[in-house]
């Protein structure tokens, strides 16, 4: 593990992991807990994202809704048929997988913008479904969730344990994620992403990848949704609205696409930023807008590769004197 | 290295914000009175929460300037919930464990306000919402109230006057939205009661913009004697056109949902003869001299249109006026603020008159208005009439 960590791979996740282990150090209430919660859900939900958007390069406007999926699943499992949280989870998530899986083989064959088309798509279908079950779901209403999550006797109930929960799933998330692009099947994607014709002339079978690639980051969306819901202890349909894929999108294009670290800026970013702009009040929006803008202009790349290719400027030349 | 730097420079990044949102209580303790608020004052539902927030402030702005409440003066924190239930969870936690809020009162709808029902019963915190679902109130949870009429009393108030007129036998189209939704099932739940059939039920998504296919077949069933058409935003009025322009002869009710200038607007012609049940803010210079909920009403009317213009009035920012007032009178009452002496006062409410009618609470019920709440309507030369 030391070993591991002492690696170039290894050492963002070694500030990550002294990060979520020092942040409590500045919490000064449970909200500040809930904030960082919330970053952490997100941040994982933007990870399996950016794999398939910023690796093979393949759109989904649709995550919410497998996220909303997986949050119905252990909200409907565990309030009315009183399954424990973590099997009601992992039905979810196999759920949620098979779907995914049935959906991208037609679905991925699109390019472009029908495959953004579909899978906005598809992710309002499910809103719709959710909206309209109403003996299922409660409808636009919502329902809440009152069982507590918990594995053998151990249960989250606090901000603090969830803290922890969070915080511990995104450093391992993180370290399968790097893990997972610096392996065969993470240069196949990003070969998938320079050019399809050329992977599959080398060999690399082009649906399989981008096929598992997308169950992989729904499922985690599922996961995910089903976490928060009983975190939140109340889901309701607008989880599974087109805004908030969108939502989800910005986070992994602000902090970077084909960035795992950026996808946590992103998360961070988008999730802390809202909290702080209220103190604009009225101006909220506008100083919201205003600084996404801002990002796309100056940081077109997203906000961690750019800084890493300014970085990267700097260190060529030494003294900020112009290379020769 | 040069990866590790960025790589820790984006951590840094995530770190600032972190604390940039931990400053600390923004609002540091100055002995006024804190009231917690979050609406939705932008996004769908902005028409709720945009009045809402604008009475809020317009009243506490003229509180504070009369001396405040107790000797205290008062102070707003309000967020923008957008009508997101997930947003509204994170900002009563914010209103809870940050600010310190002494009451809160919010929830433009119902979704954000059954989501938060857990948090401020386990903080215990008193809470007046905005929101119109019977599920807030029903059964009772000890520390949450509310100001507006529920749907339910919507279908009664309509069905006593179908009653009224001789009708057992009506159609019904319901929009599938939240408030469609939840009306539909209160009327279906209710009708019995009044001897009312429904004999045919139709829906419609919010967002279509054609409803002669559902209208058409309510059309063609045996019997109807009148149509009702729980609905909210532009839907009832697109039904109402759509209505006119198949030629029904029975007449139409709607709900409270539309008890807006807009909708009259939207629907123009085909919205003559239309009833409905509303509040009586929407016909506040109509209601005779001896009513007594005409004084509260005109006032507040004034003042709102005094300040956002002509017509800018709704029974949404109503609701807020009245929990406001209803908050400020129970701490005058009790000359306390405190959470449990508040709550307790609160629910002491009696013959409080706001804009939504006369308000007595009780252990038992946490909304206190009686039928006589709604007015029916009907909207005559492009403006509402009173039908009783």
């Amino acid at each position: 593990m030391l070993k591991v960590l002492a690696s170039p791979r290894g050492g963002g996740l070694l500030v990550l992991i002294v990060l979520i282990a020092l942040l409590p150090l500045g919490f000064q209430n449970n909200f500040h807990y809930d904030v960082a919660i919330r970053v952490g859900f997100n941040a994982i939900v933007v990870v399996g994202l950016n794999l398939l958007i910023g690796y093979a390069g393949q759109i989904s406007l649709g995550h919410a809704g497998f996220l909303a999926l997986g949050a119905y699943a252990s909200a409907i499992l565990t309030g009315s048929h009183d399954w424990p949280p973590v099997l009601a989870m992992l039905t979810g998530a196999v759920g949620v997988g098979l779907l995914a899986f049935v959906v991208a083989r037609p679905v991925l064959r699109l390019k472009g913008h029908y495959l953004a088309m579909a899978t906005l798509g598809m992710g309002m279908i499910i809103a719709i479904v959710l909206n309209t079950e109403s003996q299922l779901t409660g409808g636009p209403d919502g329902m809440s969730v009152w069982v507590s999550f918990g594995v053998a006797g151990l249960e989250a109930n606090t901000p603090r344990q969830w803290y922890w929960l969070v915080g511990a799933l995104l450093v391992v998330w993180v370290w399968l994620a790097l893990n997972l692009i610096d392996s065969p099947f993470g240069r196949a994607l990003k070969a998938v992403h320079g050019s399809e014709v050329a992977a599959e002339v080398v060999g690399v079978d082009t649906t399989s990848v981008k096929v598992t690639v997308f169950v992989v980051s729904a499922v985690v969306a599922s996961l995910v949704g089903s976490l928060s819901a009983h975190y939140i202890s109340f889901i309701s349909p607008q989880e599974a609205s087109f805004f908030h894929s969108i939502e989800l999108v910005i986070m992994a294009v602000l902090g970077g696409m084909a960035s795992i670290y950026g996808s946590l800026v992103g998360a961070a970013i988008l999730t802390v930023l809202p909290q702080v702009l209220t103190a604009f009040e009225d101006f909220e929006h506008l100083v919201f807008g205003l600084v996404m803008m801002a990002v796309m202009i100056f940081m077109p790349k997203g906000i961690v590769p750019s800084l890493g290719l300014w970085l990267a400027g700097r260190a060529r030349r030494p003294g900020g004197e112009a290379a020769p | 290295m040069r990866r590790r730097l960025m790589r820790a420079l984006g951590m840094i990044a995530l770190a600032l914000g972190m604390v940039i949102v931990g400053r600390g209580p923004l609002y540091a303790a100055d002995g006024s009175i804190r009231i917690g608020s979050f609406l939705a004052v932008t996004g769908p539902a902005s028409f709720l929460g945009d009045p809402e927030l604008k009475t809020l402030q317009m009243y506490i702005e003229l509180i504070n300037t009369d001396g405040g409440v107790n000797g205290r003066q008062l102070e707003l924190i309000h967020y923008d919930s957008q009508a997101n239930p997930k947003n509204a969870v994170g900002f009563v936690k914010r209103l809870i464990d940050q600010d310190e809020v002494d009451i809160i009162i919010g929830g433009s709808a119902s979704g954000e306000t059954l989501a938060v029902m857990p948090l401020v019963d386990k903080a215990e915190v008193p809470f007046i919402s905005l929101a119109g679902s019977i599920k807030i109130i029903d059964p009772v949870q000890k520390w949450v109230f509310k100001t507006p009429h529920t749907d339910r009393m919507a279908c009664q108030k309509i069905f006593e006057h179908m009653q009224g007129e001789g009708i057992q036998r009506i159609g019904m189209i319901s929009g599938t939205g939240g408030f469609g939704k939840s009306m539909q099932g209160q009327c279906q739940e209710v009708a019995g009661d009044y001897g009312i059939e429904i004999l045919a039920d139709e829906t419609y998504g919010p967002k279509d913009t054609d409803m002669t296919a559902q209208l058409t077949k309510i059309k063609g069933t045996e019997g109807i004697q009148a149509v009702l058409n729980p609905g909210f935003g532009q839907g009832p009025a697109i039904v109402t056109k759509n209505f006119r322009q198949l030629g029904f002869e029975v007449p139409m009710y709607q709900s409270h949902g539309v008890a807006s200038k807009k909708y009259i607007e939207l629907a123009g012609e085909a919205a003559e003869g239309v009833r409905l049940p509303a509040a009586a803010l929407l016909v506040a210079d109509k209601l005779p001299d001896t009513d007594r909920q005409k004084p509260v009403v005109v006032a507040y009317k004034q003042a709102f249109e005094d300040r956002h213009g002509a017509g800018s009035v709704s029974t949404f920012g109503g609701h807020a006026y009245d929990a406001l007032f209803m908050a400020v009178e129970a701490m005058q009452r009790c000359q306390c603020s405190d959470a449990a002496g508040v709550r307790d006062e609160l629910e002491k409410t009696a013959g409080f008159m706001g804009t939504a009618g006369e308000v007595t609470m009780s252990p038992e019920d946490h909304l206190g208005l009686g039928l006589s709440a709604f007015r029916m309507l009907e909207v005559k030369g492009g403006d509402w009439a009173l039908l009783d």
